[in-house]
């Protein structure tokens, strides 16, 4: 039975394998011996520089700045949508209360919510980035406007104007515009986890936290990691760019405060025309990803429960 | 759907789990955006077999070949592109058996850029808009045709007259970078400053004020009425040197400019830099900029400075086409040089920026360059001139060409602008010269700092010789200077 497995595997898997070498592995190694190029993006002309373009990087501030403003939204963006996530889709699947007979039931209207959480999901994140940029408008914007209409008409914040806020608006928007989907996903796990679990655990008088502490995040465990290295990468990597590009100042500021790793590359690429240091920043990016990936990797590794 | 593993059940091997998770990790390799950057990588198979010139003769002084085909891209922005159709229309009346390709767009760059890396650039671009490439590299680069014979050639109009003597002061300085050719013909004329309501002026009983203290007092009468003195695109601050700049070189001189264009040291030091510095801070200090303009951008700035809230902003002659829409009817557009600060300034009220705008470029790879500055040369000419101009409320390169043609209020007041500064017309070349240097971090992290409060005059004038000062060590980019 087991006889001829892996040349069965291999077998499915030359052709992807192939495409995938071709389209993902091969500019990636083009990507990083153009760094040590000083290659502009407009002419085909280059010279080898070694390692100028890796030592510019290391004293370039806005390097760092935009590498730090990519980590804060790689550790935070994660852990605080997928905790919302979490406790929404208890919420929704066995938070309510008992009625009807059902021993496990979600709260009154989840079946509404749930496509509520969703909606956003549908949305391109250009189109939410461009809605809030009107709704953060600090003149006519809602947000202020819903503040003026509750009485707190002296608390005006510029929102994207202020450096101090910028970052937080642009993740707000971002954890708005995801925290459905990891509804939906978390939902559908839950769905898996035997209701018997739970009559078991409400026969012995545990309460909600307890119920969920002790069945449903243990059983969800594998779904909450793949989670959090999606939602890693989306905030690493291009909803992070687009949200910026198009909502902050400058875009990347008011002074650089909002700037993270794919927005220095489009700009050193696409504005500054030196394609060969946009891809070094590629390279450093590549780096934190990988780094990223394989730490939630190794922190999430624990026992499975078999059920 | 659980969460069990399958390799439990199946023992050794490869579960499909661990594939999972092994060709995820590989995925990962594949999120980060540098891949798209090499999706562009360059292959330089650059073909030498350019179209034959024909003969010159005196109605083909650049000697176009009567049957090459001419590949025209052109930016499909705030004018649109139908003037460019309308030319492409005039060049195959002269040229019967040519056949034109057309393109319009508004990705010029990443359209563009694989054809500069292949060799395969079009005849004829308009390098403008967001994505517009960056000059100063493709001049660096030798990317670009000389158009010294486009300049030298004979007018449509008047066969006496050569191309260059028909066009507005600064256009073909605009056009070189250093030395004698010339890489650009900026085709449009932006007449950059402060742009109000003529109408709403006349409502406070007021007119433009020419110096600082009759702006500050302007300003705190519409404040009692609960009009801001001023707005600007607060998510753009590149905006505010339009009128900013040239506030600069009206109180010290236009060596002030040149001296920041050439980012000598110290050249933000100087006192009239300073001075104007403080001008505008003033306006915040004192109120006189409408509340949340550091968050808006242009188009809600110039929205609500149409609506009435702002009486002026600093912007350049396209704001009439752009914000047609909102411009009420009795609005009576207008623009101005900036007010100068006292009677010690040493330019005189009405100095302005005035500038090239919309830049063409031929490429020095082209198939067929004769063609493309010969399109050129069809747009110069009065007719093509007027037909753009009335079309999208601008002026051209072509000087003059108003004639006769019904000017819209904010055109009118261009052109009277352009009549009061005569020589006056400064034309600061860092936006340019060094994108960068002039929108990111003069724009944003200086000019937009000091005007939402965060940063005072003197310490804005010390980021911004920081940054210049980098700029001009740094050997990555290619520098620049005054003739």
């Amino acid at each position: 039975m087991q006889h001829g497995k892996y040349r069965f595997i291999v077998g499915f898997l030359v052709a992807p394998l192939a495409l995938y070498a071709i389209f993902v592995i091969w500019p990636f190694i083009q990507a990083i011996y153009y760094s040590f190029t000083d290659w502009t993006g407009l002419s085909p002309d280059f010279k080898m520089v070694g390692f100028a373009n890796y030592t510019r990087m290391f004293d370039d501030d806005i390097f760092w700045k935009s590498l730090r403003h990519s980590l804060v939204f790689a550790l935070l963006l994660p852990l605080v949508t997928l905790s919302l996530a979490l406790f929404f889709a208890f919420m929704l699947n066995v938070g309510g209360r008992r009625r009807k007979g059902a021993a496990i039931t979600g709260v009154r209207g989840s079946g509404f919510y749930k496509i509520a959480y969703f909606f956003p999901q549908v949305l391109s994140i250009a189109i939410v980035a461009l809605l809030f940029q009107f709704a953060y408008n600090p003149n006519d914007g809602v947000i202020n406007g819903t503040l003026q209409a509750i009485g707190l008409g002296s608390v005006q914040p510029d929102w994207l104007g202020d450096p101090n806020l910028a970052l937080w608006c642009v993740m707000a928007v971002l954890l708005w515009s995801t925290v459905g989907f990891f509804v939906v996903l978390f939902s559908a796990g839950m769905a898996s986890i035997p209701k018997d679990f739970y009559e078991a655990a409400l026969l012995d008088g545990a309460s909600r936290f307890t119920t969920f502490f002790k069945i449903t995040l243990p059983l969800l465990w594998d779904t909450v990691q793949s989670g959090w290295v999606y939602m890693g990468i989306l905030s690493l990597g291009a909803e992070a760019f687009a949200a910026v590009q198009i909502m902050t100042v400058g875009p990347g500021g008011p002074d650089y405060s909002t700037t993270v790793l794919p927005l220095y590359v489009y700009q050193s690429a696409f504005r500054d025309a030196n394609a060969a240091y946009a891809t070094t920043i590629g390279v450093a990016l590549l780096v934190v990803t990988l780094l990223f990936a394989a730490i939630v990797m190794r922190l999430g590794r624990r026992e499975r429960l078999e059920y | 759907m659980g969460s069990t593993s399958a390799e439990n059940r199946n023992t050794g091997g490869i579960g499909r789990r661990d594939l999972i998770k092994r060709s995820a990790a590989l995925g990962l390799i594949s999120v980060p955006t540098m891949s798209f950057l090499s999706a562009c990588a360059s292959s330089d198979s650059g073909s030498e077999d350019k179209a034959k010139t024909g003969k010159k003769t005196k109605k083909n002084p650049l000697g176009v070949n009567e049957t090459a085909a001419l590949s025209v891209v052109i930016f499909d922005g705030g004018f649109g592109t139908k003037y460019a159709t309308d030319a492409n229309a005039e060049y195959k009346k002269a040229y019967p058996k040519v056949t034109i390709d057309f393109h319009k767009t508004q990705k010029i760059q990443s359209e563009l850029q694989p054809k500069f890396n292949g060799g395969t650039p079009p005849d004829l671009i308009d390098n403008s808009g967001a994505q517009q490439m960056d000059m100063g590299v493709l001049v660096g680069k030798k990317q670009l045709t000389d158009l010294t014979p486009l300049l030298d050639a004979p007018s449509i109009d008047d066969p006496a007259k050569k191309v260059r003597d028909t066009l507005r002061p600064g256009i073909v300085e605009m056009g070189q970078f250093d030395g004698d050719p010339v890489w650009i013909m900026y085709y449009a004329y932006t007449v950059y400053g402060v742009w109000y309501s003529q109408t709403a002026l006349e409502k406070l009983d007021s007119t433009y004020p020419e110096d600082w203290d009759a702006m500050l007092a302007l300003c705190a009468k519409a404040k009692k009425k609960g009009i801001a003195g001023w707005t600007y695109a607060g998510k753009y601050p590149y905006y505010l040197p339009f009128s900013l700049y040239p506030f600069i070189a009206k109180i010290g001189g236009r060596e002030v400019l040149d001296k920041i264009d050439n980012l000598e040291p110290n050249a933000w030091k100087d006192p009239a830099v300073k001075s104007a510095f403080e001008a505008y801070y003033e306006l915040y200090k004192k109120g006189y900029i409408l509340k949340g303009t550091p968050g808006i951008d242009h188009i809600q700035s110039q929205t609500a400075w149409a609506k009435g809230k702002a009486l002026f902003i600093p912007n350049g002659s396209w704001v009439e086409n752009e914000s047609a829409k909102v411009i009420p009817a009795d609005f009576n557009l207008a623009v101005s040089g900036p007010s100068g600060l006292d009677s010690s300034d040493k330019m005189p009220f009405g100095t302005i920026w005035a500038s090239g705008g919309e830049p063409f470029i031929v490429p020095a790879k082209a198939n067929n360059p004769a063609g493309g500055m010969e399109q050129l040369r069809i747009m110069l000419s009065e007719a093509s001139s007027k037909n753009f101009t009335s079309q999208v409320k601008s002026l051209t390169a072509f000087n003059g060409g108003t004639d006769g043609i019904e000017l819209t209020p904010g055109l009118k007041s261009g052109v009277a602008a352009l009549d009061k500064a005569g020589d006056n017309v400064v034309n600061p070349r860092l936006q340019d010269w060094y994108v960068k240097l002039q929108k990111e971090q003069i724009g944003v992290s200086g000019l937009g700092e000091m005007m939402a409060g965060r940063l005072t005059p003197a310490e804005a004038i010390k980021k911004i010789q920081g940054y210049a000062d980098a700029a001009a060590k740094d050997q990555s980019i290619k520098h620049y200077k005054h003739q």
